[in-house]
């Protein structure tokens, strides 16, 4: 089995829609209507209106990643310790809310954080005062750490489980305490995973645009929103490929940086 | 942390993940409109839904194109992925990089790049635009999913096969493709659930005429709550709860399956699957 023959129809199929829709989206983003080249898109990003927008949707995605690490880091941990006897199936129903539609699980959220909604209601029947929870960067943050804490949990495990058992009882018999075990070698070794969940969930978290949409009622755009936007109602794909080519950079950028960190493998870049 | 500290931490964020979709499935079987108030159990929504002729057609067009999109892409994949194994270092890795492409972009990029080549070559939006959509962000997960099975391949079982004498798409099926099948049926569930879960791809990709369940289901959502929406939860629930369940009562191993497919992001960057 020598042939690279197999291979011909993928780099056909690969050429046509992975490289030329790349290549449309950078003509679309450094030209202007008429097709001359211009820069004029990428410095109408830099627009107090866009840098607003793009600052909102980084800090909006930090604190997501940030809440995700915190709560998700403790969990990956006692998920691969052995609290629990039958940890496949907890791993399993922890993935189960992951397969549902994306946009189901964001719906889930309108109908408890509502006005009306349920946690509203609750509040109403002990006679307190109802608070705003949706269409608010809260609504938002709650959003993405609902929908993105997954991704943060399964790779911190997955590199957990696979740490050797005799690092940290050498530890232990050099007299280490259960602190010092944990951040001299638990979390060192760690550090790969916590790498590719942070990336995991901060990825999603700055490009989208149906989390914001629905839990933040057009209230807080996002970045993801702003390339929405122009494609599918202003009109003005220059713009809208400028943004997308921007974002691609900043994301295909930081994930070579970090498999530079994470060190001698073949692909990326 | 003593063991009860742990399973109440453990238990409270089971609860997080799962009470939004639990309430959601039980206001299904609400007989009002309200999603606060419980007025009694009734199947309204569900016949209602069945008789949504656009909603029914969404869902039709999801599982036709989940279906379809696996099959072309576990196809296409497998065969690139054997085609790519035998390839030399330098071409290998340009191949790889550029399948990596989508895999890590944001889905918003993929999907205006692919809306902006439909629009090129004038591919009218709708169902051949959307299942090519999703056939091209299923490959690469088929290919990183087969390439770590035929590494594991002992390397002249297919010139053993030759030897005694096989023709070679027969020395593949009997001997080859049995060892990769593990990792072919892997990327068969994974591709379906990824195309059934995706929504910003096909959102940007399908015409007016043509809609699947969540870009039904966003339209919806935007006018507001429909009961109809829960309904749908619900069904696409117990599919998915029953079909790992089956996967994990079959034999245990299937458990694996369940978590690689569930864990699509987490390939993302992980470079557990990054090989040459």
């Amino acid at each position: 089995m020598k042939s690279k023959l197999p291979a011909f129809p993928y780099l056909v199929f690969m050429a046509v829609f992975i490289l030329v829709p790349l290549l449309l989206v950078a003509y679309y983003g450094f030209t202007d209507k008429q097709g001359t080249f211009t820069l004029e898109f990428f410095r109408k990003f830099l627009e107090p209106l866009y840098l607003k927008v793009f600052a909102r949707s980084i800090w909006l995605a930090l604190v997501s990643t940030l809440l995700c690490l915190v709560i998700g880091y403790p969990l990956a941990m006692i998920l691969a310790g052995d609290t629990f006897k039958k940890k496949n199936i907890l791993i399993v129903l922890f993935i189960v809310p992951m397969w549902m539609n994306f946009l189901v699980r964001t719906y889930a959220w309108l109908t408890l954080l509502e006005n009306n909604g349920l946690i509203n209601s609750f509040l109403d029947f002990l006679h307190l005062p109802k608070l705003e929870l949706l269409y608010n960067n809260r609504a938002v943050v709650m959003g993405m750490v609902y929908n993105f804490l997954p991704f943060m949990v399964l790779p911190i495990h997955s590199v957990l489980v696979k740490i050797d058992r005799s690092l940290i009882e050498a530890a232990e018999d050099l007299g280490a305490d259960r602190l010092r075990v944990f951040s001299r070698v638990t979390l060192p070794l760690s550090v790969p995973g916590v790498l590719s969940g942070i990336t995991m969930v901060f990825m999603p978290s700055i490009t989208t645009f149906v989390i914001s949409r629905l839990l933040g009622g057009g209230k807080t755009t996002l970045v993801g929103d702003v390339i929405e936007q122009q494609f599918l109602t202003v009109y003005n794909w220059n713009f809208g490929a400028a943004i997308s080519l921007f974002m691609m950079a900043v994301i295909l950028l930081s994930m070579a940086l970090l498999s530079r960190i994470d060190r001698g493998k073949e692909g990326l870049l | 942390m003593s063991k009860w500290l742990k399973r109440i931490y453990v238990f409270g964020i089971f609860i997080f993940l799962y009470a939004p979709i639990l309430i959601l499935i039980i206001f299904s079987f609400n007989d009002s409109r309200s999603r606060v108030k419980w007025e009694g159990f009734s199947l309204h929504w569900y016949s209602e839904l069945f008789r949504d002729t656009e909603l029914m057609s969404a869902l039709y067009t999801t599982l036709s194109v989940g279906i379809l999109s696996a099959l072309a892409a576990t196809v296409i994949g497998t065969a690139a992925a054997i085609g790519i194994r035998n390839m030399r270092r330098i071409p290998r890795a340009v191949v790889l990089n550029v399948t990596y492409i989508p895999v890590l972009n944001p889905d918003i990029v993929t999907g205006v790049a692919l809306m902006l080549l439909f629009v090129v070559i004038r591919l009218e939006m709708g169902y051949v635009t959307l299942l090519l959509s999703h056939i091209t962000f299923n490959i690469p997960y088929v290919i990183f999913s087969v390439l770590p099975k035929l590494r594991q391949l002992d390397r002249y079982l297919y010139e053993a096969a030759m030897d005694l004498g096989a023709r070679p798409f027969q020395a593949f099926r009997k001997a080859v493709l049995p060892e990769i099948m593990p990792g072919v049926v892997a990327a068969l569930l994974l591709t379906f659930t990824l195309s059934i879960d995706d929504f910003v791809i096909s959102f940007f990709t399908t015409g007016s005429s043509v809609q699947n369940l969540a870009t039904v289901i966003y339209s919806m959502a935007r006018r507001g709550i429909n009961p109809k929406i829960n309904v749908l939860s619900t069904l696409l629930f117990t599919t998915v709860m029953s079909l790992l369940l089956l996967l994990n009562l079959k034999d245990t191993g299937s458990g694996a399956v369940a978590v690689e497919g569930g864990a699509r992001p987490v390939s993302r960057g992980n470079g557990q699957d990054r090989h040459g």
